[in-house]
């Protein structure tokens, strides 16, 4: 290799100031610097693991607790009509749990997509827009007896009885706020950009929002309508209130009493007795295994129709 | 499209009867040559109280480039987005003044801005292509005018890719993500799918400010040569990019007012860009392309 620069050939020496001392790019930081920067990095690692420990310990103690009961037979056989009983299983609360909570959010997600869309892509600036915004924040802070309790006056009084369909209504109206907020704050984050580009194509509102919008906007919608369905699975209150209580499998939602997983998780573990406590631990794996799985399933879902983001 | 000379079936909801002549506007500077496509008469738009730009009188004519220079704020992007509507979206943004297509009044109470956009295409400053495939995004356009035919969509994506100079750059990875593509790369794409649906006329909304010479170069050797098909309208701040690649330019300014100590723009001159260029009528013209001011 010839080079216009002969010296470039051999490394170069370091240059001194005019003060003859040599130039220096080591950094010398000053006791303050130093003793901030150990501090907060202490306090980062510490705030991590304060935040993670309840975590690993609440999932560690249930899989052990839990993950021994729990086989085949623990999910498909009956409840044992007394919390004495020692043995499986939780076959009536799988069921409940999955038809109350998928008809929930049958429901919920679509109807809270379709709300915030108006939000955010139709009347963001109009009033009735700010007063739905409103309800709905208000909504998200509402515990969850009271929709139990709203469910039981409005549905259950109303039809004489409590069934799995009452349980998916107040699970809905829970999860309806957090699917509205979620995904209203996911269509914030679509850039104005694209809804131009679509529009200057002679596109209309709803074409550029379902064909354009929605489509970038979906993986965070996906999060946020799993964060509202762990939620509803996990609902202990309004479940109690409104489906009674069942031992055999009631696959029908809108005849008969039905359970879930949560509600047999207070029912069990509030006894005394050792073969209740273990399926109330079992229970709890099984909640926590199937929520798992909703998430897994619905990332893959959405990232099926992402493939072109990069 | 009128390429033969003849005029295109006009199916936007007419007020009848030609665009009301204006008695000492600039209208059509360098003599009359082809037919115009736009009037543009006394056009002032506001956002809220603040007036954007005032009094804007000029014509576009047909298979011409016309270029839109000016300062920072003097509200070449505002008027450029008039011409397709695609101010309505913005809230409190209002139009007054008349600005028609053909004789037909855009803002008119029974035209519909989606067919406007049809006709009208547009190209952004910032390359948006959609997180789709290369293939749909050329696409789409014909695809929400209710084309759903898969040989001709693929001749219309082929077609506009290699109008847009980019066919044979994307034609083994057309249904791989238009994100993968880069900045220039991108822009032609956004060209490619605003002509995919067939437009008479193209707005650019500076369209090169983000790539580099080079990208910027291809840029304006592909409107030159879709300049036979298209009319186009091109904001830039870039004033050898006028001269380079326009046939007519509008040469827009601020004025401060006063009373409330804000900026409101103006046409200064609309002429034959060699005139601006080398003959500028106005002191004020002259002082910003010799680059003595902006």
């Amino acid at each position: 290799m010839t080079s216009r620069h002969p010296s470039i050939q051999t490394a170069p020496l370091v240059q001194t100031d005019p003060s003859g001392k040599p130039y220096s790019l080591t950094a010398h930081l000053s006791p303050r610097r130093r003793m901030a920067d150990f501090a907060a990095t202490t306090v980062m690692v510490a705030s991590f693991f304060a935040a993670a420990v309840p975590l690993v310990l609440i999932i560690g103690y249930v899989f052990t607790k839990g993950g021994r009961v729990v086989d085949m037979a623990f999910l498909t056989e009956s409840i044992p009509n007394s919390y004495r009983r020692v043995g499986p299983g939780m076959g009536p609360a799988v069921v409940g749990t999955l038809l109350i909570t998928g008809a929930a959010s049958l429901m919920a997600i679509p109807l809270g997509v379709l709300g915030a869309v108006y939000l955010h892509e139709y009347g963001p600036k109009r009033r009735f827009a700010r007063v739905v915004r409103f309800t709905t924040d208000v909504m998200t802070g509402v515990p969850s007896v009271v929709m139990g309790v709203f469910v039981y006056v409005v549905w259950v009084l109303r039809f004489r009885s409590q069934t799995g369909f009452a349980g998916a209504l107040a699970l809905a109206c829970l999860m309806l706020p957090i699917v509205v907020r979620t995904t209203e704050e996911m269509l914030k984050l679509v850039p104005a950009e694209l809804r131009q580009a679509s529009t200057a194509l002679g596109a209309r509102t709803w074409r550029t929002t379902l064909t354009v919008v929605l489509p970038a906007a979906l993986p965070g919608i996906t999060s946020g309508a799993m964060l509202a369905v762990a939620r509803a699975a996990g609902e202990t209150a309004p479940i109690i209130l409104v489906t009674g209580l069942t031992f055999q499998t009631n696959a029908n939602l809108f005849e008969g009493n039905n359970t879930t997983l949560a509600a047999q998780i207070f029912r069990n573990a509030s006894q005394p007795f050792d073969g209740a406590q273990a399926r109330a631990y079992g229970a709890a794996f099984t909640l926590i295994v199937l929520v798992f799985i909703f998430t897994i399933v619905a990332r893959l879902i959405s990232s099926r129709f992402n493939r072109m983001r990069r | 499209m009128s390429v033969d000379g003849s005029l295109p079936d006009v199916v936007l909801t007419a007020p009848p009867g030609p665009a009301r002549p204006v008695a000492g506007h600039q209208a059509n500077p360098a003599g009359p040559t082809a037919p115009s496509v736009f009037q543009v008469r006394d056009l002032s738009v506001y956002y809220g109280e603040f007036k954007a730009v005032r009094d804007v009188k000029l014509d576009i004519y047909e298979h011409e480039i016309t270029a839109f220079i000016g300062p920072s704020g003097c509200g070449k992007s505002t008027v450029l987005r008039c011409f397709n509507r695609m101010n309505d979206p913005i809230p409190n943004a209002r139009v007054e003044g008349g600005m028609y297509y053909r004789g037909i009044d855009v803002y008119g109470d029974d035209v519909e801005p989606v067919e406007v956009r049809r006709r009208i295409g547009m190209v952004f400053q910032k390359p948006n292509p959609f997180p789709k495939s290369i293939f749909d995004n050329v696409a789409y356009g014909p695809r929400i005018a209710g084309n759903r035919n898969k040989a001709d969509l693929a001749d219309i994506v082929e077609r506009a890719l290699t109008q847009a100079a980019l066919w044979e750059e994307v034609k083994d990875r057309l249904h791989k993500s238009a994100l993968g593509l880069s900045g220039g790369q991108q822009q032609r794409l956004c060209i490619a799918r605003a002509i995919a649906v067939d437009p008479e006329v193209l707005l650019m909304d500076e369209p090169c400010s983000a790539l580099d010479p080079i990208a910027t170069g291809r840029i304006e050797d592909l409107m030159e040569e879709i300049q036979q098909d298209y009319t186009i309208i091109i904001v830039t701040h870039n004033m050898q990019q006028a001269a380079r690649v326009s046939d007519r330019c509008a040469f827009f300014t601020t004025e401060v007012n006063e009373a409330s100590d804000t900026r409101t723009g103006v046409l200064v001159e609309y002429d034959a860009t060699e005139n601006m260029f080398s003959n500028p009528s106005d002191e004020r013209t002259e002082n910003y392309v010799t680059g003595r001011f902006g």
